[in-house]
């Protein structure tokens, strides 16, 4: 446990910035996720097929790869730059790629909630005179999120995981420092990953839990 | 039960999987030099994306100066280019594979340091390099490591380079990690970063790859000495490798491999530490 | 998507007006935006034909691009018969009547979701040697990484999908006088296996993508050996990475296709044989899209 100890205010803050990722990473997927399944239900065909190739791209490529585009292609190639600091704009980019890895995902479960929600719902907002935003925004889809929370919750748990991946990025969040961990203290390896495997345990467990209490509490009755 | 069946059968699987797989490594005969004389082939743990050091080319071949020396070494201990295997070595598998035995040999841009000696015997030096900067060919402003301050610095991640730099000579340089030098060059190339630090040998590689673009410094400020990785305790091999480097050397091979692969770089021809 | 035109009026003639102005709009926008993309590459010769036509050999097919298909789809091969089997044990073993078994099974599988199979990867090939003495070779360090992890979720996907089924299943079991074990394989786990083939197919599409973590032990899959051995070679990291991702998504769509496939028999199947009001065994849609929208 000496490694753990001597390094708890290194790991502290790798844990810390895996949890700013993961926190404005969730709201970006949350946003972009909730357009594209309203563009994917949307009376255009461009936004319809533009939301499906989007879908299909993003959740089939490895996150891996997506994190190499969002900080090879767009960081370096189509120049677009966050800040002047490295570190910061690493962060930013590996924030863009988690959100465009994970809406895609988001979006797939939303609309399956869309799904859910009785024909009747919609139907009666058209008949009240609501357009299609106003039926979607104020009736459908807020039933849909309500149907949605485990998904949603095990999108936020796996996202959270995910945020390892972002060393691809660059960005020095818990793996990175655990493999630069086990490289200096070779001896304690697995005291070593059962420490970070805690920190993970103490991030996914409660979300979990929280999801599992949300959904009873939000259920649509029907 | 069944269950329970399955589960000791699974458990055992994994296990053998895990075994089975670092398996084929136990049959120590003594000496790489014994191995050699015995089955006249060898396994040599080399880099395979190195360019004019270890670079698997895409007719499946490998290329580059530590591929010359392995084939050189390989023909003294009496084994034919063709019955040499070449395996691909990342930096974080050179010792689990020699003390495993799955390669006989690692020539792989392996600096040779004391940490290292502990699990593993050098053979050589063979090449001597240092750290440098690569930059695009119109920077004037970098002139060395002193100058970085400010500047936007790439790197492997794992590498030890970066952090020298970063302790020594520019304390306010910005780090970039990335998984491989490609992609450290690419940064490079699209302005995004102003340079690229790790041993002049492979930097020259790069600059190789787009003459005109990029260019070393060639004010190297460390000393990287790489040997040849052989088993911990294999005197026998190492004296028999440190004597083909000698010969390699003596023949004039090592200036005609140097050239055609790092022929900008001027490396200078390196005194063996034998031990 | 015709599903969803319950959510507007079929348009009128303005309306038709309006949507062909919007859709002109929109589809400018997106070509602008492809456009800027395209220059910006541009300016950084990345269209530059030297990076593209080395794609196109066929050496480098074989020598790169193969080879690291091969490593991709044997780990994700092995991986996917390993993580069914694991599935299939502690799903069992958590639904046991004996507690030594149960409570361990269940922190098993709770803990292996938990951990990011990044560091499981890493631990394996690093741990190994703490514990054994021996280094694992990279494949066996990424099979065992996608074992455990996804061996997990499937484990809770078909206890979900056996506790879907209608309690009379259990209880003619039961009549019968079979032992729990056996009523179990036989009876129990046969229809929650084919309940939940979809989520069980989607999370082998998870697995598979999730092979291309190897990189961080060095192992030969397609973006170690694809990607970065051809970027060694030509310093085409964009292209490169392009082509890998293509074939990652040929692959996953294909199975995506052969998941949805499957989901449409399973519930034709349903409506032939089972009378109306007697489908209580069909798996609640919520459960069923939980786990097919879980990613890695």
């Amino acid at each position: 446990m000496d490694a753990l100890f001597t390094e708890r205010a290194t790991i502290l803050a790798a844990f810390w910035m895996t949890l700013r990722l993961t926190a404005v990473s969730a709201l970006g997927s949350l946003v972009l996720g909730t357009v594209l399944s309203g563009m994917r239900v949307s009376p255009l065909p461009v936004l319809r097929t533009a939301s499906q190739v989007y879908v299909t791209v993003a959740r089939n490529t490895p996150l891996t790869l997506v994190l190499l585009f969002t900080s090879l292609g767009v960081g370096a190639n189509l120049g677009v730059e966050f800040s002047a600091q490295i570190s910061v704009n690493n962060y930013w980019l590996a924030v863009l790629g988690l959100t465009a890895y994970t809406s895609a995902f988001v979006c797939e479960a939303l609309r399956a909630g869309i799904n859910t929600v009785p024909v009747g719902q919609a139907e009666a907002a058209r008949a009240v005179g609501l357009g299609f935003g106003q039926t979607l925004g104020f009736v459908v889809l807020p039933q849909a999120f309500r149907a949605v929370i485990p998904p949603l919750g095990s999108i936020l748990i796996a996202l959270t995981k995910n945020t390892t991946v972002a060393l691809v990025a660059g960005v020095a969040e818990a793996s990175v420092r655990m493999r630069e961990m086990i490289e200096i203290y070779g001896d304690q390896v697995i005291q070593i990953f059962l420490g970070f495997a805690a920190g993970f345990l103490v991030l996914c467990l409660p979300t979990g839990l929280l999801f599992g209490w949300l959904s009873r509490r939000l259920a649509v009755a029907r | 039960m069944s269950k329970r069946l399955i589960s000791v059968a699974l458990t055992t699987a994994i296990v053998a999987l895990s075994v089975s797989a670092c398996g084929n490594g136990d049959d120590t005969g003594s000496s790489v030099v014994d191995r050699a004389a015995k089955d006249k082939k060898l396994v040599i743990g080399v880099k395979a994306d190195q360019p004019g050091l270890g670079l698997r080319t895409p007719d499946g071949s490998f290329s580059g100066f530590d591929i010359d020396v392995a084939k050189y070494v390989a023909k003294e201990l009496g084994v034919d280019q063709k019955d040499i295997t070449f395996k691909e070595a990342v930096s974080a598998n050179r010792e689990a594979f020699l003390q495993q035995g799955q390669v006989d040999m690692v020539v792989a841009t392996y600096s040779i340091n004391d940490a290292r000696k502990q699990k593993v015997s050098f053979a050589g030096p063979y090449l001597v390099a240092g750290q440098d900067l690569l930059v695009r060919e119109d920077n004037k402003a970098i002139k060395g490591p002193k100058s970085l301050n400010g500047k936007k610095l790439c790197s492997v991640a794992g590498s030890t380079s970066a952090q020298l730099i970063k302790d020594k000579y520019a304390k306010d340089v910005q780090l970039q990690e990335e998984r491989t030098y490609s992609a450290c060059v690419d940064r490079v190339l699209t302005g995004q970063l102003d340079a690229v630090t790790t041993d002049n040998s492979i930097l020259y590689g790069y600059a190789a790859q787009h003459p005109g673009k990029l260019k070393v410094l060639n004010s190297p400020f460390s000393e990287e000495k790489y040997g040849i990785g052989l088993k911990k305790d294999d005197k026998k091999g190492r004296d028999a490798v440190n004597d083909a480097l000698a010969k390699m050397v003596s023949d004039g091979s090592w200036a005609i491999a140097l050239k055609s692969n790092l022929s900008e770089s001027g490396f200078r021809v390196p005194r063996l530490e034998r031990y | 998507m015709s599903g969803h035109s319950n959510l507007y009026e079929i348009p009128g003639r303005r309306g038709v007006i309006r949507n062909r102005v919007l859709a002109a709009v929109i589809t400018a926008a997106f070509a602008w935006l492809g456009y800027v993309v395209y220059a910006r590459f541009d300016e950084r010769d990345q269209w530059a034909a030297e990076k593209w036509q080395p794609l196109l050999r066929a050496d480098v097919w074989t020598t790169f691009i193969l080879p690291g298909l091969e490593g991709t789809l044997k780990a994700a091969g092995l991986g996917i018969v390993l993580a069914g089997a694991f599935g299939l044990v502690f799903a069992t073993a958590r639904m046991s009547d004996h507690a030594w078994i149960r409570v361990p099974a269940a922190a098993v599988v709770e803990f292996f979701r938990a951990v990011p199979l990044l560091l499981l990867i890493f631990c394996a090939f690093f741990g190994s040697f703490a514990l054994t003495g021996t280094t694992m070779s990279p494949f066996a360090a990424v099979v065992l990484g996608l074992t455990l992890y996804n061996g997990s979720v499937i484990a809770e996907t078909l206890r979900a999908g056996v506790n879907s089924l209608p309690k009379g299943q259990a209880e003619a079991a039961r009549a019968l006088g079979m032992p729990k074990g056996q009523m179990m394989v036989l009876v129990l786990m046969p229809q929650a296996i084919v309940a939940m083939m979809p989520a069980i197919i989607s999370q082998f599409i998870v697995l598979l993508k999730d092979s291309a973590l190897g990189f961080i032990v060095g192992y030969d899959e397609l973006v170690d050996r694809g990607l970065n051995g051809i970027a060694a070679n030509f310093s085409n990291v964009i292209p490169a990475a392009l082509l890998v991702a293509a074939i990652f998504i040929a692959i996953n769509t294909a199975l995506d296709a052969l998941a949805h496939w499957l989901q449409q028999r399973i519930s034709k199947g349903r409506k032939v044989t089972r009378e109306p009001g007697r489908d209580t065994a069909t798996p609640q849609p919520a459960a069923m899209d939980d786990a097919l929208a879980k990613p890695l």
